[in-house]
């Protein structure tokens, strides 16, 4: 029996929509229910981001839960740069607890680039670690071999970024996640088909689904502004110079037309298992960029 | 070797303030070689004490200094005996241990870091040092191509590069460069790229029960040559 939902969609021949919602700043959630309510039956399932960019926020666990209250179907991040083992085993043990069973394991962004530069990184493990880590338990031990009281299920799942700039060591750390237990990658935002279809060639030869991540930009600003700060995305100058044609206050509108016409392609080609949508801030456009797709359906 | 920084004058100043007869202590080594702590560093700071002393007008601190050719040796030590007796704390310019080792010797008397003890490195150039070394317990330089993950990448892990590279670079900083990359192409050329493939499980932190200690087998000290049972 599948694990969750999503695994049974994940083997099923469906084309996939996911996406992901950045929890609150704060202790009101009023806009990131709206955010699930308004996407939870448009997308296959949520991502909850774990501190995205290590910039403190809402828990990705309690995202998660409201995912579930509100009736979607909720994909737990995990990083490890804020627990050791222990934590991160009580993490899970928990979330499966409480129907929460799609996790991402995520190695997570440094300290440095994020509003806590001072904390404590904690890096005990990393993310092939932390693949391990959730196959053990479910195996009915915990990390350090010691017999478990019932056992957890996950449906698994990374990241990977076909478009590194020497890519090489990025496909062997690839083929560990793959050992260590992944079942799905939501890959780093891509923008260059023919990278994309390279990797695609290589990462066929794995019993894995890759959903293609897809960045919403606002304007051509803020992909500059993602060049130089946000860790491993590099958005080309073509992109760049479509989003600067755009019309004083329409940026948004032409990035959501790049965004759409990049996941046609990939659906239409049949290159990935699915799309990975990141609006990074505009989640309320993502059932316009699906529209625009022809991916907009009920996937309840 | 260990390297280290001077604290700010402002910051000594502060600290030195309650005591009226100050020994500003230099040590012969690491810290005389990464500039932070030797003879001449201890007499610039025994002269820039005293013109913000005068400056200030509210100083009566007697200064004076002395450099010892090793603070963390409880041998050298002995040549303090007769210089601490009259003052009222030491300004040590030793790296932390040598900072514990005089105050565990004297313990009447108040001993006063003058320098931030940064870490354990090597100069890239003349004013340049780079970390190398972050005293783990449990070196795997043989698996790494002598390129040292724990304390190269910022995020210590072991399996690989994170997804935050670009252009050879770490994400928490331009200016640093990414180990696992670095490891990688070493590893390329030496042909020995398979040990990058093997899976490495979370470090054991239980090598480092702090404080440690280390206890020689033999006089001779260290390793005899023979292949643990």
């Amino acid at each position: 029996m599948a694990k969750s939902l999503l695994e049974e969609k994940l083997y099923s021949q469906e084309f996939l929509v996911t996406t992901e919602i950045g929890p609150a700043k704060g202790a009101d959630i009023s806009e990131m229910v709206h955010h699930i309510d308004l996407l939870k039956d448009r997308v296959d399932a949520i991502n909850i981001t774990d501190h995205q960019s290590s910039v403190m926020r809402f828990p990705s666990i309690g995202g998660c839960l409201l995912v579930k209250e509100r009736g979607g179907e909720p994909i737990l991040q995990v990083t490890c740069r804020d627990r050791n083992r222990l934590a991160l085993q009580a993490d899970l043990l928990f979330a499966h607890s409480r129907g929460v069973h799609n996790v991402l394991c995520l190695t997570g962004d440094s300290i440095d680039v994020g509003d806590h530069k001072e904390a404590k990184p904690v890096f005990d493990m990393d993310s092939v670690q932390l693949l391990r880590l959730a196959r053990t338990l479910e195996s009915g031990t915990d990390f350090a071999g010691n017999q478990l009281k019932g056992s957890p299920q996950f449906c698994l799942g990374s990241t990977v970024h076909p478009e590194a700039d020497f890519i090489e060591p990025q496909l062997l750390k690839f083929d560990k996640k793959v050992a260590a237990g992944a079942q799905f990658f939501q890959t780093q935002g891509v923008f260059d088909l023919p990278a994309l279809r390279r990797f695609m060639q290589y990462a066929s030869q794995f019993n894995v689904k890759i959903l293609a991540g897809i960045i919403v930009m606002a304007s051509a600003r803020m992909a500059k502004y993602m060049n130089e700060n946000v860790p491993g995305i590099t958005v080309p100058q073509a992109v760049i110079d479509e989003l600067a044609t755009a019309e004083k206050g329409k940026g948004l509108q032409k990035g959501v037309e790049v965004a759409a016409r990049m996941m046609k392609t990939i659906r239409e080609e049949g290159l990935c298992h699915g799309v990975h949508v990141m609006a990074v801030g505009n989640e309320r456009v993502v059932p316009d960029i699906l529209e625009a797709a022809g991916l907009a359906c009920v996937r309840a | 070797m260990i390297v280290a920084e001077q604290k700010k004058l402002d910051e000594i100043l502060r600290m030195v303030a309650p005591y009226e007869r100050v020994l500003i202590l230099g040590c012969g080594t690491c810290v005389t070689v990464c500039g932070a702590g030797g003879e001449h560093e201890v007499s610039y700071l025994h002269n820039a004490l005293k013109v913000a002393q005068r400056k200030s007008g509210n100083g009566t601190h007697a200064l004076s200094e002395y450099t010892l050719k090793r603070q963390c040796d409880p041998e050298f030590l002995d040549m303090l005996a007769g210089r601490v007796e009259d003052v009222d704390a030491v300004l040590s310019l030793a790296c932390g241990i040598g900072v514990q080792a005089v105050s565990e010797r004297f313990r009447q008397l108040p001993v006063l870091p003058g320098v931030n003890t940064s870490f354990m490195g090597m100069p890239k150039e003349w004013g340049i040092w780079d970390e190398r070394c972050a005293a783990c317990g449990d070196c795997r330089l043989a698996e790494t191509g002598g390129i040292c993950p724990i304390t190269r990448c910022t995020k210590g892990i072991l399996n690989g590069p994170c997804a935050g590279t670009k252009s050879g670079k770490c994400e928490a900083s331009r200016e640093m460069d990414c180990a696992w990359v670095q490891i990688y192409q070493r590893l390329e050329g030496l042909r020995q790229l398979d040990s990058m493939r093997r899976y490495y499980p979370p470090r054991n932190f239980r090598v480092i029960p702090r404080p440690r200690r280390i206890v020689a087998k033999s006089t001779a000290g260290g390793n005899d040559g023979q292949v643990a049972a």
